[in-house]
């Protein structure tokens, strides 16, 4: 039987908005892919840790306080740290555009703005996965 | 015949020529639903509210149960506070923004406060770490709310103040800077948000688990009822709760079912109902559904009303008056073609004056994007003074009373409200409900239930789905200074230097002392801010004591 894709959705930081990642959580399950959902106020260090141990293929991060140039950059350094390249990391909330290519540079492979179809996501990940 | 059976006859008839016309014309639709997917009818008539009371039901403006409003003649006396929640970055910054927003007529203060403030950790916390002062204003000590009210008299303005688990500290923080401008606590006038149930179901900003975080409630109940006692001790708020995404109807039981635990707790530790309810106060959400809306703060105060007399035994009939502030809501506002969202906001704003709200926010068309800018907040801010001044909405009492629909829409909320009520009660109450996770379950089933027929194109949202531009890039979106975090973190290195040391850890031995017995927390808070004693150590003394709440995970 084919492996499931395995997608970690996490929110880092401090804010406590989480429908958008909750219903994302469950589009993707949805879809038939394995999902597993951190929780609220998860720090990059316990995120990668998590993304390790539940042996994911993505990492979906969710931020509404404005905390993401801070914290997305933080996860994916600690995975290039550990040596791990094959998670693909994506990320949402209420970003300004105009910091999508900075956190693209920084190894955020998509950012997801208010009002994206679940559907885009799910092609998304489908397409870019980095591990097959 | 009587009038009745001639009407029904003609309705009949009515009804019969639907059938006909239906053939030639058929509906847009096969089914019509109202913003939350309740069912609408094609047409209301007197028939709807056939065999109900409806004198007592709806009843007279300032009279039990409340239908029509709190007050006797609502906003031809003064119209409802004009209060924009608004902070960010530095207590300084945040004193310029409230200073600017009085000056272009608002007529009270709401105070937003950064996520490590609400969660009380220090700005140099390491979780702290890329969040001070991004969504709020940064307070770590009573040295930055001295700042932060530099120059406006608390004795002129009601401050509101969204802040749930250390809503004590910062409540006392408040009082203490009253004092220094010479301003008795008896004269202070606002709202601590104080609502931790609805931070375990929907917002997130929660520290203790639920048995501590009750006592603090009930302690700042007591201890305002005596010596704060115009101050709004709670705001039992639904509006995170409608924007964690639940319906209108659940947003009205959740509410009530959290403000029945909250009277019940404070009914427990022995205090008199008519003493603390008169100043509970409640916080909703307008959307976009015009008509459900109203129905459902009309609902809302019909409910509680008939609660707070019945099941608790309240006799003051201010105890019986659901008084409440509205925000339009945030999770309706598109990023796509954001002027859009004027008009938006100005729909449910219209909702929250028909409804009879006593204070209102409206949102900045931005808000999807980024903190609203100067500009955008002013346009909110006229968009309620257009309301106000040019819409004729506030010229009579309760507007839309008797209107068939309206009436039938606050009889079906008031009945599905009273359905999930019982359900709680059946759980046990909120606070089992909500460990149990039936509160939050339900609105996610309705979140994601609402995502799904906006994917599908079952549910317009202009602009998003239909309707749709190519954009470029939103313009001039406001953004906090990073310095900001590093500012804030050597100003509390400076205090820290600075005040007494002895001082602060004697308030803080204290304080624990009390923690660990039963005695009323707000005295030893109290002492704790004024020897300077930051947030986050106050809070630790707590976490010490009370442990930390950890939420069980489900999507």
């Amino acid at each position: 039987m084919e492996r499931k894709i395995r997608v970690l959705v996490a929110k880092p930081g401090l804010d406590g908005h989480d429908r958008g990642a909750k219903v994302i959580a469950r589009a993707l399950r949805d879809d038939g892919m394995e999902v597993i959902y951190t929780g609220l106020r998860q720090t990059p260090e316990q995120i990668v840790q998590a993304a390790i141990q539940e042996d994911a293929d993505v990492i979906a991060l969710s931020i509404l306080s404005g905390a993401h140039n801070h914290l997305f950059p933080r996860v994916t350094e600690l995975l290039a740290a550990k040596g791990v390249r094959d998670i693909l990391v994506i990320g949402g909330g209420v970003i300004p555009e105009e910091d999508y290519d900075y956190l693209k540079s920084k190894g955020v492979a998509a950012v997801f703005g208010p009002g994206t179809p679940t559907a885009a996501t799910i092609e998304f990940i489908r397409a870019n996965l980095k591990r097959s | 015949m009587n009038a009745d059976e001639n009407l029904k006859k003609s309705v009949d008839a009515w009804k019969a020529k639907v059938g006909a016309s239906l053939q030639k014309h058929p509906e847009r639709r096969a089914q019509f639903v109202t913003g939350s997917g309740a069912p609408v009818e094609r047409l209301y008539t007197p028939l709807d509210l056939e065999g109900r009371d409806q004198a007592a039901e709806i009843g007279l403006p300032g009279e039990y149960p409340y239908t029509r409003g709190v007050q006797t003649t609502m906003y031809r006396g003064r119209l409802w506070t004009m209060r924009q929640y608004a902070g960010f970055a530095s207590a300084e910054e945040s004193n310029k923004r409230y200073k600017y927003l009085l000056g272009q007529g608002q007529t009270g203060l709401s105070v937003a406060f950064d996520l490590p403030t609400q969660i009380g950790y220090d700005s140099d916390h390491p979780l702290a770490a890329g969040e001070v002062g991004k969504v709020g204003v940064a307070i770590d000590s009573l040295a930055d709310m001295e700042t932060l009210f530099d120059g406006i008299p608390l004795d002129q303005v009601s401050t509101s103040m969204t802040i749930n688990a250390p809503a004590a500290v910062l409540l006392a923080m408040y009082i203490a800077v009253a004092e220094k401008q010479g301003v008795s606590a008896d004269k202070l006038e606002g709202t601590i948000q104080n609502d931790i149930l609805k931070e375990y179901v929907a917002r997130g900003t929660y520290i203790f688990p639920p048995g501590p975080s009750m006592r603090l409630i009930t302690d700042i109940f007591a201890y305002c009822s005596k010596s704060v006692p115009n101050w709004n001790t709670i705001s039992i708020s639904g509006y995170h709760i409608r924007e964690a995404g639940s319906t209108a109807a659940q947003e009205v039981a959740f509410t009530l079912a959290d403000g029945i635990a909250y009277v019940a707790a404070a009914v427990k530790a022995g205090l008199d109902v008519d003493e603390f309810g008169p100043r509970l106060s409640f916080f909703f959400n307008a959307h976009n559904d015009l008509f459900e809306e109203v129905a459902k703060f009309r609902a809302a105060r019909r409910l509680w009303a008939a609660l707070m007399r019945e099941r608790f035994g309240a006799k003051n009939p201010k105890s019986l008056m659901l008084r409440f502030h509205t925000q339009t809501g945030g999770s309706t506002l598109t990023a796509q073609q954001p002027d859009n969202n004027v008009v938006r906001v100005a729909i449910q704003a219209l909702s929250a004056v028909l409804g009879g709200t006593q204070s209102l926010h409206t949102n900045s068309k931005d808000e999807a994007l980024a903190l609203p800018t100067e500009n955008s907040v002013r346009i909110a801010l006229r968009t309620q003074q257009i309301i106000a001044y040019e819409s004729g909405a506030a010229e009579t009492v309760d507007p839309l009373a008797g209107s068939y629909y309206v009436e039938s829409l606050t009889n079906r909320i008031e009945e599905e409200a009273s359905a999930y009520l019982k359900r709680v009660d059946d759980l046990g109450g909120a606070v089992k409900a909500i460990e149990q996770g039936y509160v939050q379950q339900e609105i996610q089933d309705s979140a994601y239930r609402y995502q799904m027929e906006v994917e599908k194109g079952e549910r317009v949202v202009v602009g998003l789905n239909k309707f749709q531009i190519d954009e470029g890039r939103p313009e001039g979106l406001l953004r906090v200074d990073p310095v900001v975090g590093e500012r804030q973190v050597a100003r509390l290195r400076e205090l820290k230097a600075k005040r007494d040391d002895a001082k602060v850890k004697a308030a803080l031995g204290e304080l624990g002392a009390v923690a660990k017995g039963e005695g009323n927390l707000m005295p030893p808070i109290l002492a704790a801010v004024r020897s300077y004693a930051t947030l986050g150590e106050v809070c630790d003394v707590l976490r010490g004591v009370f442990g930390e709440y950890r939420p069980s995970v489900m999507f």
